[in-house]
């Protein structure tokens, strides 16, 4: 059951439009209307994403008069982000290692390495 | 966009990995197959490969050996499916400790104005073994992480549940 959860907070995520949503929502709370107005969609494509955010928690919404506005549930998503945080910060490392590698066998950088398109 | 490595959980079974480096894409691609390269970068913190053999070539078999804190030792292992130097690789993963199924890496190298921009993109056989991955090899840390994540949205489902 939690995993499901779990999977539902990160198809929610892998989605461009959907992070913007809530990198906007971070800001403070929005109507449809007012989210679908910097993207080039239409309210009911804008609802679908919000439908798919609600399901997984990462947002909710409430009743106030005729708007009914959508804020940011923090939590889920700052946990979310910090399990990838602590992965990609595991690997960042091997990486980095790389850069010195690279760096050591293309000491000039890449564009004395030959291969000139003709 | 910064410039370390990027994670992206993708769908259900997938993680998306992005990391750009100052290098040609040849040399990035040497970096990422040739065994005398990879024994020097390789491995998560505290891990590093002591057995790395590769036969670069479709049908091609890898293998990895990594040694890890106290003592810990972990094997991958898989195929090459696709290789089209220097811009692309496709290859099977399977981790020691994996029952079944494996996972299917497509990693394309593109060079952008002197800098090689890697995208790996893992799908794995099943949710529980990307969230397993996803803990692994860092049990300690990530491993309280996950716990902590699990613990909040459970709380949260409660939360949202109708009384």
């Amino acid at each position: 059951m939690s995993t499901d959860v779990l999977n539902a907070t990160f198809a929610a995520l892998a989605d461009p439009t959907r992070r913007a949503i809530l990198a906007r929502l971070a800001e403070g709370e929005a109507t449809v209307t007012e989210l679908a107005a910097p993207f080039a969609m239409t309210q009911p494509a804008v609802s679908k994403h919000l439908r798919v955010l609600e399901h997984a928690d990462l947002i909710s919404r409430r009743r106030d008069a005729q708007r009914r506005p959508c804020r940011l549930e923090a939590a889920p998503l700052r946990a979310a982000m910090n399990w990838l945080a602590d992965y990609r910060d595991f690997w960042e490392e091997s990486y980095q290692r790389l850069d010195t590698l690279l760096a050591e066998l293309e000491p000039h950088g890449p564009a004395s390495s030959g291969g000139r398109t003709a | 966009m910064p410039d370390g490595l990027a994670v992206t959980a993708a769908s259900g079974t997938e993680l998306v990995l992005t990391r750009a480096f100052t290098a040609s894409r040849a040399v990035v691609f040497d970096a990422f197959t040739r065994p005398e390269l990879l024994r020097r970068w390789y491995g998560a913190r505290g891990w590093r490969l002591v057995i790395c053999e590769v036969d670069l070539r479709p049908g091609g078999a890898w293998q990895f050996v990594s040694h890890g804190p106290d003592g810990a030792e972990m094997g991958q292992s898989g195929i090459y499916h696709e290789v089209d130097a220097p811009g692309l690789l496709v290859q099977t993963e399977r981790h020691d400790g994996w029952e079944a199924g494996e996972a299917l890496v497509t990693t394309v190298f593109e060079e952008h104005g002197g800098r090689t921009v890697m995208t790996a993109t893992v799908r794995y056989p099943s949710r529980e073994i990307r969230d397993s991955v996803l803990r692994s090899p860092m049990e300690r840390g990530a491993g309280e992480a996950y716990d902590r994540l699990a613990t909040i949205l459970r709380e949260t489902t409660a939360k949202g549940e109708p009384q």
